[in-house]
């Protein structure tokens, strides 16, 4: 596993006056073998972040290691409905992702994520939310990756469901040592995953650090916003 | 499948399925069997009326009429096939490049295709045929190339819809080449609508053919088409009618087969919606539920969606007062959405619904779905979770915004535009003018929802059903999504069913939470006694699911043990017993039905007495 880093990384959609900068000359570190948590609001760049790191954003300029090519990144989606061709078994999906097809493979990979192996030749219509997931997270390290990008994997799920992917999640990577960039809108989420914090706002870093710190004693104004916004019960 | 999209044709579409078959068939055989008569010169007979001999009478060589038109079948449908599969090739290949190339070069053959599109058919036929020269050929090639850019558009449209989808991003991750992801990945998923957009194409080409041949731009002489026998029937329609009729009226049929084929086929694949729901019927016994209050903005007693072989949402009553919020919260598959779908008239067929009461603003929304529109269209707004999908990807938001009040009030375009742009600032899009003019995918996920839910007031609704209207945004959208929603809520006066699975946010924004699990309401309680003062263990466990911000992070995340039962084979009794730390013999025997409690609270479990601390729900369990 290798550290996942980010120069000076600017994308900017659209032309040079009418555009948007979705990321802001962004300097970020993932270090080896750690999770990093970005949070930060809707159309912060979060997910433009991520999705230049895989090759699916173009750089305006910046430079990110490893590079896209290769197979070296990969990345889980949000939509488990969507993350999967609903015309091939999981099966195949998994083995699309390897550099050649590997049925022993297939089904170490299922195993690895909780999942029957026997289940490699089911349509995903078949599978829970939470198991399209995990067959999506079993896809992402088919390829050998050196670095995991999750980006609101588990945002579309339930409360119940939602603490499995997490507990496959973490142990996965502990066990694995993986090198993890996780998105999630959620603090919790967030601060039970990752050993560092990065908040993200109008596609900069303005904050980054050990998780205890950042959540214990925020520095940043939007840090500490952030935090009064995490949903508190009524009453 | 087959025999039940057969079921689901009815007899309009068996009929034009059958009428397919027979105009395949003649195209096959007539030849075979009649050319003979058809070309047999009979100077005995010439321009014959109608007779037991010759039914449709005989032409200018006194040639049987309609023997010619049997025979005409296999070059008139051939013909017109030859021409939609160059045009659906071609179409085809335009359209699938705008997926294959890049962002930029896809959008200039987008507007290439645009452009095209816009001219009508016959005159870029006519031109074509100008071009190519006049004759069979040139013809095939005209209508070739005139179908073309619709058919493009279309497959252009379906593939940048399927484009945008995750797994085609997975994918090209995975290193897999942009050639590949459109054989593997994006064909596929657009086949259906293609074959079926092909077959109504074929209709079109049917009577694009007859059309030039009639003028002589088509098939000459000595072949002939229905094109050509309806030209000279025509010439001589004083003396008889039927020489023009048979001709004209083949070419009728034989399109509206391939039309209609083309339908009846979408709709069996569920393409194209018929919103036919039924309901009505007499339900089976209640659970012991309280009417709901008379003055209510929303009554629902007894409320059941079944599907073939399942049924799950199985007996739910509750009821909105106006200007109130209530929730919904339950595991995924417990019937949430199905529930709100039902509510809004939105089950399509082979679901049904029935209900012993169901009204909306006093009206009792049961019966004839169309009777209700107007209301549903004006006063009930729902929105969605996935406002991708809910967004039509290549129209301009402003523009899917203003479509509601012109459909259903009839603004005209400029006020509905304008309406569409305040409703824009109202849910907090800066520069709505700006943006009104954008396209979905140049909105960020929050600001997506914000649309659909600017979507939803665009003609002030009573009530505003949402459904996981925040799961996919991160904390301050949310809570900036919550805070719209309340303002409209007090602003307007207006109900809010809110659907969701997470606990916290039910808990926040609503005065009511109503607890699903397989289909049905196990519990109902005031907002404020979720956390602490829930009755149903389901309930219980579900709050003490959600990982908070002291959570300790080097154990297991708490998770429910097990899964939901499956709809299609619930157990008998209460259906949570397998995942229940208090099941009991008589949990396992008899389903506990949702008693009144208190105040409006109700609960359906035999042991909702008990208190159970939360920690005794396991702790750690894989799922
Ligand atoms: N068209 C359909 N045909 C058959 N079964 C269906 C259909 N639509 C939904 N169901 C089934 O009905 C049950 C309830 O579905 P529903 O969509 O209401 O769940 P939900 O509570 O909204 O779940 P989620 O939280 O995932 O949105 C599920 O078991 C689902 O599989
Ligand atoms: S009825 Fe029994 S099984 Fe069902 S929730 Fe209550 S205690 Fe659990
Ligand atoms: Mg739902």
């Amino acid at each position: 596993m290798r550290a996942l880093t980010f120069e000076n990384v600017t994308v900017r959609f659209g032309s040079r006056r009418r555009g948007t900068v979705a990321v802001d000359d962004v300097s970020l570190v993932v270090p080896a073998g750690q999770v990093v948590g970005l949070v930060g609001e809707s159309g912060s760049g979060k997910s433009t972040l991520a999705r230049a790191a895989v090759g699916l954003a173009p750089l305006t300029a910046g430079r990110i290691t490893p590079s896209a090519r290769g197979r070296h990144v990969q990345m889980v989606f949000q939509d488990p409905y969507s993350a999967l061709d609903p015309r091939m078994s999981i099966g195949e999906s998994i083995a699309e992702a390897m550099p050649s097809v590997d049925r022993a493979e297939v089904a170490r990979l299922l195993e690895l994520v909780g999942l029957p192996a026997d289940r490699a030749r089911d349509r995903p219509h078949l599978l829970s939310g939470g198991q399209r997931q995990r067959v999506a997270l079993a896809r992402a390290l088919a390829g050998n990756p050196e670095v995991i990008i999750a980006d609101e994997i588990t945002s579309a799920l339930d409360v119940s469901i939602q603490g499995a992917v997490l507990n496959v999640v973490r142990e996965l990577q502990r066990r694995m040592n993986l090198t993890m960039l996780f998105i999630s809108h959620n603090l919790a989420v967030v601060r039970y995953v990752s050993d560092i914090v990065a908040v993200m706002r109008e596609g900069k870093i303005v904050e980054y650090g050990p998780v205890d710190e950042v959540l214990g004693d925020p520095r940043h104004e939007y840090t500490r916003e952030l935090l009064a916004a995490v949903p508190r019960p009524a009453h | 499948m087959a025999a039940r999209g057969l079921r689901r044709a009815g007899p309009l579409g068996i009929s034009a399925l059958a009428l397919l078959v027979l105009v395949i068939v003649l195209a096959l055989v007539a030849p075979l069997i009649w050319q003979q008569r058809a070309d047999a010169i009979n100077a005995a007979e010439i321009l014959r009326g109608p007779s037991g001999a010759h039914p449709a009478g005989t032409d200018l060589l006194g040639r049987d009429i309609f023997a010619r038109v049997l025979v005409a079948t296999r070059l008139s449908v051939g013909l017109a096939l030859l021409a939609t599969v160059l045009g659906v090739t071609a179409g085809l290949l335009v359209g699938a490049t705008t997926a294959v190339l890049g962002r930029r070069a896809g959008r200039w053959i987008g507007t290439l295709i645009n452009i095209t599109v816009a001219f009508p058919n016959l005159l870029l036929a006519l031109f074509f045929a100008v071009i190519f020269g006049v004759g069979a050929k040139g013809a095939v090639l005209a209508i070739g190339f005139a179908t073309a850019p619709g058919f493009a558009r279309i497959t252009q449209t379906l593939a940048s819809g399927v484009a945008g989808r995750d797994f085609i991003a997975a994918a090209r991750i995975a290193g897999v080449g942009r050639f590949r992801i459109l054989t593997r990945h994006v064909l596929p998923n657009i086949a259906e609508p293609l074959v079926v957009t092909a077959t109504i194409a074929m209709g079109g080409a049917m009577l694009a053919f007859a059309s030039l041949s009639f003028l002589g731009l088509g098939v000459q002489a000595p072949s002939y088409d229905w094109g050509r026998l309806l030209g000279e029937g025509l010439q001589q329609i004083y003396i008889h009618p039927a020489g023009a009729l048979i001709p004209g009226l083949a070419v009728v049929l034989a399109a509206m087969a391939f039309n209609l084929s083309g339908e009846v086929v979408a709709r069996a694949i569920g393409l194209r919606s018929t919103s036919t729901g039924t309901l009505g019927d007499p339900p089976p016994p209640a659970p012991s539920d309280p009417m709901p209050e008379a003055d209510a903005l929303l009554a629902v007693h007894n409320l059941q969606v079944s599907f073939p072989g399942v049924r799950p949402v199985r007996g739910v009553s509750l009821s909105l007062r106006r200007g109130e919020a209530v929730g919904i919260v339950g595991e995924s598959g417990s019937g949430k959405s199905l529930t709100a779908l039902a509510i809004a008239r939105l089950i399509e067929p082979p679901g049904e619904v029935t209900a012993d009461r169901l009204e909306f603003l006093g009206e009792d929304l049961r019966g004839d779905v169309s009777a209700h529109r107007r209301l549903l269209g004006t006063s009930l707004a729902m929105v969605f979770q996935d406002p991708m999908t809910s967004l039509n990807p290549v129209q301009r938001v402003g523009r899917q915004l203003a479509e509601v009040v012109r459909t259903h009030q009839r603004a005209d375009r400029r006020t509905a535009w304008a309406r569409a742009v305040d409703r824009l600032s109202a849910v907090r899009i800066a520069d709505a003018a700006k943006r009104a003019g954008q396209l979905p995918h140049e909105f960020s996920g929050g600001m997506r929802q914000r649309a659909m839910i600017g979507m939803g007031v665009m003609a002030n609704p009573a009530l505003v059903i949402a459904d996981e209207p925040t799961t996919a945004l991160d904390v301050t959208v949310q809570k900036q999504v919550l805070q719209l929603l309340q303002n409209i809520r007090s602003a307007e006066n207006v109900g809010l069913l809110f659907i969701s699975h997470d606990v916290t946010v039910v808990g926040q924004v609503c005065e009511r939470v109503l607890v699903m699990y397989a289909g049905r309401i196990v519990e109902d309680l005031p907002a404020s006694a979720l956390r602490e003062h829930a009755r149903h263990p389901y309930t219980r466990a579900l709050v003490a699911a959600v990982p908070d911000m002291e959570t300790d992070r080097n154990l297991p995340l708490a998770v429910i043990p097990g899964r939901p039962p499956d709809p299609r084979d619930l157990p008998v009794g209460c259906a949570f017993a397998a995942r229940c730390p208090l099941a009991t013999d008589r949990c396992r025997e008899e389903d506990p039905p949702l008693d009144s409690l208190e105040t409006g609270r109700r609960v359906a479990c035999w042991h909702a007495e008990q208190t159970v601390p939360h920690l005794s729900l396991i702790k750690g369990e894989q799922s």
